[in-house]
């Protein structure tokens, strides 16, 4: 039993790091603009697909595909910021929920109609195979997913303290008005950043893809996972996704092993309930600053 | 005016009565019922998010909650189809009530950005509890509800409309009421400025909970209905997803927090939704067209169709007679989110 | 008698000490002035009385019955109001229902009852003419000017007859006429029997207003007297001309 559970502890750090990636994007979507991207379960599925497709066509490995898929899949993200989000004035949070909601509907829709609703899995030669370390046989794709989002999230920490558009981004994350006032172009750096979001997404849909079955309809599932790690990491903080993954993975790996697989996703949910209960802003998120 | 308010809503109550008797082709009905279905739960669900300003995207929670109540107590009370379940759903309405009490303390401690999320993930837990209590809910295979065999095809839809429209009516006055009273009035000033409004008196927790229960007590009522409608419920069916986003559209379509936005709203999204799926079906363009079709109304009208109205009226009706303002440096109208630039008591706008 | 009596507040915001061992008093019947240097800790201060900030160490005491801590509606209910730098009005809703949050009443079947009184209708009026907002009573206070919302704020706090009301620059951003208006209400009522203390940049406003200024500097008081006295200070002048 301790070897399961320490297998577990393992595998749920290893995934944590994929699913952090995939909520970092998120969480710092809200942080700069201040809106829930319910698409981002769709858009991880999308560069799935993707990726998917350029491997079964082109022979492109995933891993390498990415080099393809992050730019197409940033791109997209800019365009849905300017088209669909940019527009939205008044009551931006709540409307934005809607409006992602519904272009997530619009890729569920279109990649049924596309592909179908068949599972499908991503293949490479290292998703299949393990290696082993003393006693555990660890696929690589584990490792190597984990790898993937240490060097992206390594490489979003650089872009946030080392560059000078880092540096405006974290402006606009502490205070939107100051920023402007300051001479930061807002709108311009909203829109960068929803497409950092979405190419993380897209990394995020390489390391998913590898790792479980999926069709059109697995966003709903992913992104609710997601939104629980932000919020229960504090909505806007990015060392809060990452710790809130990994924690909500671990947990749920080891609840898998010690009672049944059926309960881990339900002990998702009831931490982050019992969490909130004590802490409302999550665990690294912000109470309400100072009020005027 | 005041006449006008009052006929309004009989004359609609009335054309509501008389049209299952106008339109008897049993398809029509079907979609008849499926709107007073969403327009019952959408006025429900309007009593909390549209007053108080807090969307609630898990209230597809009491539905399911609402649903299987119903199917349980048919099964265990064994009661006979006909009209009997019918009176079981005030009691499914507070069942769903006693369930909202518990989540939405815990709910509403946060505030709004996590408060949608947490809703959400009450959903998710629900649904996946009602997989996997097993005992209780009979997982995925789902429980049957008693069928009402000797109600011709004709005339089946007939008792349901009714039953689904007294649901209305009831939320409705409810809504109606709420929206006049006192209470009302200090929930509307939690959707503008929750703090000032504490910092006025008003006491903020025990209001949002209230508004939130009486929410969940409506769209339980309807859960169940449909539940015994549908004569089966199974997890996915119960606890779905779309159902919570649809009631909201309906709502921001119609007019978030006014009281006809919701009845407007499923007016017009459910015979499209139904059309649409009959049209569509299962290669993907149903959801297609419904994103499509959401996008378009939020981004056309962000305020939704009787708030916009409203606003035109009351411009047509200010350039008639011009207020006489307090001279002061006037400026544009909804200046909310100015920030006001002072430099030691000259006034400077925005 | 000491109406309102803070004593050695402190309170940080996380490496911040906003205010250090700040104390006031406030005496029954006065309109008292509260200034000093931006980030000195004044609207922080208004923010603990009021209950809208939790302050570390100190007590506050009204009428002798301490509020530390206690929340909002709370410290409204025991009578003391205030209105916010930037007016805090609720857009959505009409003049008149904003004049009706305010309005306190108890029990359940009071809730459930029309939102407007005959006697809260009227005592409503009473204070919109009192402001001079009475044309605009209809319209969403979103569409008012700044100077009109101000002077909405200042009314509905009114309306619960509160012992004290906390302004908290009254006279930013709008015009000298309005301003003298301003003065002029706030002598009335105090004459009536309110008590004020107010914060204000505006020198000429809060001398010409004031029997007695407090003054703040980084987060705490140095100086307090008339506006004579205050005005001579050279600890008040270095406040204001140092750093």
């Amino acid at each position: 039993m301790a070897n399961l559970i320490l297998g577990a502890v393992i595998t749920g750090i290893l995934t944590g790091g994929v699913y952090a990636l995939m909520a970092s994007g998120l969480t710092l979507i809200f942080g700069v603009m201040e809106i829930i991207n319910i698409a981002q379960g769709a858009l991880v599925i999308l560069g799935a697909y993707l990726s998917y497709w350029l491997q079964a066509n082109y022979h492109v490995d995933i891993l390498i595909g990415l080099l393809i898929t992050m730019p197409i899949m940033f791109f997209l993200g800019v365009a849905i910021e300017w088209v669909f989000i940019r527009p939205l004035k008044i009551n931006r949070t709540m409307l934005s929920i809607l409006v992602t909601f519904a272009i997530a509907m619009i890729i569920e829709g279109v990649l049924t109609n596309r592909v179908g609703a068949d599972y499908v899995e991503l293949n490479a030669w290292y998703v299949n195979a393990s290696f082993k370390i003393g006693n555990y046989y660890l696929p690589y794709i584990y490792v190597f997913g984990f790898v993937l989002s240490v060097i992206l999230l390594i490489g979003l920490y650089l872009l946030l303290y080392r560059t000078k558009f880092g540096y405006s981004l974290r402006a606009s994350m502490q205070n939107r008005t100051a920023a402007e006032l300051i001479g930061i172009d807002i709108e311009r750096v909203s829109a960068i950043t929803f497409g950092i979001g979405v190419a993380l997404a897209a990394a995020g849909g390489v390391a998913f893809g590898a790792t479980n079955l999926f069709n059109p309809g697995s966003h709903y599932d992913l992104i609710s996972r997601l939104l629980v790690i932000i919020v229960l990491g504090g909505l806007g903080s990015l060392r809060g996704a990452l710790i809130a993954s990994i924690a909500m993975l671990v947990i749920g790996d080891v609840t898998a092993v010690v009672w049944s697989p059926v309960w881990s996703s339900t002990v998702f949910f009831i931490v982050l309930v019992a969490v909130l209960v004590i802490r409302p802003q999550g665990l690294f998120g912000q109470t309400e600053g100072r009020k005027q | 005016m005041k006449v006008f308010r009052i006929v309004f809503p009989l004359v609609l109550l009335a054309a509501f009565i008389a049209f299952p008797f106008v339109f008897t082709d049993p398809a029509t009905t079907t979609v008849a019922v499926f709107t007073l279905f969403f327009a019952a739960a959408g006025v429900g669900w309007n009593i909390f998010s549209g007053y108080t300003g807090y969307i609630a995207l898990g209230h597809a929670v009491y539905f399911g909650i609402g649903a299987y109540a119903m199917a349980l107590l048919c099964q265990d009370w064994n009661i006979q189809p006909g009209y009997a379940p019918f009176f079981l759903l005030p009691l499914v309405g507070l069942i769903a009530a006693a369930f909202s009490v518990f989540f939405g303390w815990i709910a509403l401690r946060t505030r709004r950005h996590t408060f949608v999320v947490i809703t959400i993930a009450t959903f998710f837990i629900m649904q996946l509890m009602a997989y996997n209590l097993r005992a209780i809910t009979n997982g995925s295979a789902g429980i049957s509800l008693p069928i009402p065999f000797d109600w011709t095809a004709d005339f089946f839809n007939i008792p349901f409309y009714f039953v689904a429209l007294a649901i209305l009516v009831l939320a409705f006055i409810a809504s109606w009421w709420i929206h006049n009273s006192k209470y009302g009035l200090g929930l509307l000033a939690i959707r503008d400025d929750e703090d000032r409004a504490l910092g006025l008196g008003v006491n903020t927790g025990p209001f949002k909970l209230i508004a939130f229960v009486i929410s969940a007590f409506f769209v339980g009522m309807v859960g169940g209905l449909h539940a015994y409608f549908n004569s089966s419920i199974f997890p996915p069916f119960a606890f779905d997803a779309l159902f919570d986003v649809a009631i909201a559209l309906m709502a921001f379509l119609g007019g978030l927090g006014t009281l006809y936005g919701p009845i407007l709203g499923a007016l017009i999204l459910v015979p499209a939704q139904q059309y649409l799926t009959v049209q569509a079906g299962s290669s993907g363009y149903n959801l297609i067209m419904y994103g499509v079709i959401f996008l378009v109304i939020i981004l056309l009208l962000p305020e939704g169709i009787l708030p916009t109205i409203s606003k035109r009226w009351n411009r047509w009706r200010a350039s008639r007679n011009r207020a006489e303002a307090t001279p002061d440096i006037v400026t544009s109208p909804g200046a909310e989110n100015s920030v006001a630039v002072e430099s030691s008591g000259k006034g400077v706008e925005q | 008698m000491s109406l309102l009596e803070v004593q050695n507040v402190s309170k940080a915001f996380g490496g911040i000490q906003a205010l250090t061992t700040c104390s006031l008093s406030v005496e029954e019947g006065s309109i008292t002035g509260l200034i000093g240097p931006n980030g000195s800790g004044k609207t922080t201060l208004f923010n603990g009385i009021t209950g809208y900030e939790k302050i570390d160490t100190g007590t506050i005491q009204f009428s002798s019955q301490s509020i530390t801590n206690i929340r909002p509606d709370q410290v409204f209910r025991l009578g003391i109001g205030r209105t916010f730098q930037l007016t805090r009005i609720f857009p959505r809703l009409t003049v008149m229902e904003n004049m009706h949050v305010a309005a306190q009443r108890e029990g359940m079947k009071e809730l459930l009852s029309r939102w407007s009184s005959t006697h809260e209708q009227k005592r409503a009026l009473e204070l919109l003419d009192f402001v001079g907002l009475t044309k605009l009573k209809d319209t969403p206070a979103a569409n008012l000017s700044y100077g009109q919302k101000k002077l909405l704020e200042f009314a509905f706090v009114l309306i619960a007859e509160p012992k004290v009301i906390l302004l908290d620059e009254p006279a930013g951003g709008i015009n000298p006429t309005l301003i003298n208006q301003l003065a002029e209400q706030i002598r009335t009522l105090n004459k009536q029997g309110v008590t004020f203390l107010v914060v204000e940049h505006n020198m000429e406003f809060v001398m010409g207003l004031c029997e007695k200024i407090t003054v703040m500097h980084r987060g705490s008081n140095i100086a307090e007297g008339t506006p004579q006295e205050v005005r001579s200070n050279p600890a008040v002048l270095e406040a204001y001309l140092g750093d």
